[in-house]
């Protein structure tokens, strides 16, 4: 049992918790991620990590409720126990394992979208520590749902801040706000885009075109996250990966995003289910004379 | 009076009824059906049914016990060579090991070697019949990796000698292939595998889950830091192969491995678990082998019309008879010497249909099997909405790539001698599908018996 130190909603459907995993906080690098299942019946469920403190044998997690088990985890509370959580799971980020002088000489970016702010935090406070400043753009839908910010302002070397709604910050996608960066001088040698599969895209596209070498990290479905399953093999170039140990961070221009959004959608209609179940006790299953249901 | 030339009959559930549950199918013997076919051991001074077994469990002085009914004496004698007998009893493909070389088999069939252990074995876990442990504790330390068969056995053996053993398994739950790979009609959960692991519990072993030996930590670690003096790897098979043909990333193409996962430890099977399953309609296995078998008997209860599609002929699948007798029995169908081609999607990446080719066998190949050859412009179209891919496995390269010292072979599996477990590195053993590729449960158990045996000398060597 793995018990949860803090709980903290950042934002509407959106909350942070430091949970008691001394074997994972010992051993986690920026980039990877953790597994965690609530309860028996649960699902075992892909999480990045926000941060760590190796010392107290903690891990942050971030959670976004976009279904069933996730709305179901927003309801733990401080002293809660998740049965399971594993880690850390999957490759750390690159730059880990660079040459620190020859990493101080590049300039990075970073490119965060949603909850995409909380796998890219560890990275800038990493570089941070090791004395790089990396700019960091945060977008999100609207002011509210702006997470991290304080704790990102602290690491980051530039920090900007979009809005869709144009709210707080930059008004526009991540996308524009690259583009003005570029636009008004500023030289990239690397961009890292964490995010929504959609906006990882449209980043790869345009920075294709500005020819900065992008990295992205990739959430696809997962069942055990230790390469036994192959759920989340994803077409990378012209090779199959597995997200789980072989990335989950690979180069962005390689990625079939298309082909990755389509089988992320696989268990929409399952999860719709799971999540009426949860609101309502139990699904639609016939009765009304429409949907054959009786049949 | 039992008929010598004809094992007693084991009772099965009906073929029409289990096709559509997960209850086990075989139902095993009853006390009197067990000492009746026991009387069929000819009880052989020179037994070769024991040079069958991977593990070498006296065979005929077991059934010996099981003949006067002293079925807890007959567990004793199981118990000197094997922790995990109602798993055996179940999955082991006796027909080619201790059954094969048993005499009675020359003339008529052989003794039921296979059935009459499972009912040994069942019979203790009801009866609770403690497991026989150590004497007394040595201190040395040992950890095995990997709580499958070979950990399992090789954890059992050498908590018996002693030895303060911790398994650290990667998920979250014990057992396994046992408990990811065979499914639950064939080798119940609870009833068997969770209360067979509670005996090696009961032998002292410590157990710790959630543990993925290469990232939660080190092999170096484990040794450095932890004080483990020696460590047993039997982290099992690894990363499932696809075909490599167009279409493969669709949405509704699975790896066996993804598929039974979903189905045997998440419960994806039982609506009250969260974990879902897109189970499919009309669904197509590609491969011959017992976990295509499990794939295609699964997909058969989660209600869809089964296809096995296999490039090779009926006398090449490699998956035991038994299990195909069973698949066929409950209206599995064989599309034999058929390989995919492609699989056709539509735009939303959801699959339409499975484009094969036939197939006729060639020349012999190195495995010694008749090469399939493609038999040109015989590409036919198959309606299916879900493929699961059955084609084996390559090595996990989590604890390899990891392990400083640690030698791999040309297929990226771990070098360990045959005979002890020994690996390149000193004080590591390994054994089971990480050392020689996807296998059976048996040989694996073989090779964890072999690494306590190893570990155990090596450790005694170093205390003199």
């Amino acid at each position: 049992m793995y018990q949860i130190m803090r709980a903290e909603k950042l934002a509407d459907k959106i909350f942070l918790m430091d949970v008691h995993a001394p074997r994972v906080a010992q051993h986690c690098q920026p980039g990877q991620f953790v597994i965690v299942k609530m309860d028996e019946k649960g699902e075992r469920i892909p999480l990045t990590i926000c941060d760590y403190d190796r010392e107290a044998g903690t891990i942050t997690i971030v959670v976004q409720e976009v279904g069933a088990s996730t709305t179901k985890m927003g309801t733990l509370k401080e002293s809660d126990y998740f049965r399971d959580f594993t880690g850390p799971l999957g490759c750390a980020s690159e730059f880990v394992h660079e040459d620190i002088e020859a990493l101080k000489n590049k300039k990075m970016l970073f490119v965060a979208g949603g909850v995409g702010a909380a796998p890219v935090y560890p990275q800038v406070k990493w570089l941070h520590e090791h004395g790089i400043d990396a700019d960091v753009i945060v977008g999100a839908k609207t002011k509210d749902m702006l997470i991290l910010e304080d704790e990102m302002k602290a690491v980051a070397g530039n920090y900007y801040p979009c809005t869709d709604d144009g709210t707080y910050g930059h008004a526009g996608m991540v996308t524009t706000m690259v583009e003005k960066l570029v636009n008004n001088g500023n030289k990239y040698d690397v961009c890292i885009a964490i995010g929504p599969m959609i906006m990882m895209k449209f980043v790869c596209l345009l920075t294709k075109k500005l020819e900065i070498p992008t990295i992205v990290s990739m959430n696809p479905i997962m069942v055990d996250g230790t390469g036994m399953c192959g759920a989340c093999r994803l077409q990378v170039g012209d090779e199959i990966k597995f997200a789980c140990v072989d990335g989950p961070e690979f180069d962005g221009d390689l990625v079939d995003f298309d082909q990755a959004m389509k089988r992320s959608q696989m268990y929409r209609t399952a999860e719709g289910r799971a999540m009426l179940k949860l609101q309502e006790g139990d699904t639609h299953h016939g009765g009304c004379g429409h949907c054959g249901g009786d049949e | 009076m039992a008929d010598m030339l004809k094992k007693v009959p084991v009772r099965e559930q009906d073929a029409k009824v289990r096709a559509t549950n997960f209850e086990e199918v075989c139902l095993g013997y009853n006390l009197e059906e067990a000492m009746d076919e026991a009387t069929r051991c000819l009880n052989c001074k020179n037994a070769k049914c024991i040079q069958g077994c991977p593990v070498s469990i006296d065979i005929p002085a077991f059934i010996q016990e099981v003949k006067e009914g002293n079925i807890e004496e007959a567990y004793k004698v199981i118990g000197k060579s094997s922790a995990l007998p109602a798993i055996c009893g179940r999955v082991c493909p006796q027909e080619s090991q201790c059954e094969g070389k048993c005499i009675r088999g020359i003339k008529g069939e052989p003794v039921s070697i296979g059935k009459l252990e499972r009912f040994v074995a069942d019979y203790a876990l009801e009866n609770d019949i403690k497991p026989v442990g150590a004497e007394k504790m040595n201190g040395h330390k040992v950890a095995v990796i990997g709580s499958g068969p070979a950990g399992l056995t090789c954890a059992g053996d050498l908590a018996k000698l002693g030895y303060d053993v911790t398994v650290f398994e990667a998920l979250h739950e014990l057992g396994g292939v046992l408990v990811y790979g065979i499914p639950e009609f064939r080798l119940p959960k609870q009833k068997v595998v969770a209360k067979e692991i509670e005996k090696v519990k009961e032998l002292g072993v410590k157990f710790e889950t959630n543990v993925v030996i290469g990232k939660s930590t080190t092999i170096d670690q484990l040794m450095e830091e932890e004080g483990f003096e020696a460590v047993f790897i039997g982290s099992g098979a690894g990363l499932p192969m696809f075909m490599g043909i167009p279409g493969e990333n669709a949405n509704e193409v699975f790896s066996a491995n993804e598929y039974l996962t979903r189905s045997n430890l998440m419960k994806a099977f039982d609506d009250s678990y969260d974990t879902p399953i897109a189970a499919g309609k009309k669904v197509a296995v590609v491969g011959g082998g017992n976990v295509a078998m499990d794939a295609a008997r699964t997909a058969l209860r989660l209600g869809a019309d089964v296809h096995i599609v296999y490039r090779r002929s009926e006398a090449e699948l490699p998956a035991r008879v038994e299990e195909v007798h069973h698949a066929k029995k409950e209206g599995v169908i064989f599309d034999l010497l058929t390989n995919p081609k492609k699989i056709n999607v539509d735009e939303n990446g959801n699959i339409t249909s499975m484009t094969v080719i036939k197939m006729e066998l060639g020349e012999p190949d190195a495995s010694g099997r008749r090469r399939p050859v493609e038999i040109p412009g015989s590409e036919y179209d198959i309606e299916v909405d879900t493929v699961i891919m059955s084609l084996g496995t390559s090595p996990n390269p989590l604890i390899s790539s990891t392990t400083k010292g640690l030698e791999t072979n040309r297929r990226k599996c771990i070098v360990a001698d045959e005979e002890n477990g020994q690996t390149s590195k000193e004080g590591v053993f390994a054994g089971g599908d990480a050392v020689t590729g996807a296998a059976t449960v048996i040989l694996a158990m073989g090779a964890g018996k072999a690494g306590a045996k190893g570990i155990d000398e090596y450790l005694k060597g170093k205390d003199k």
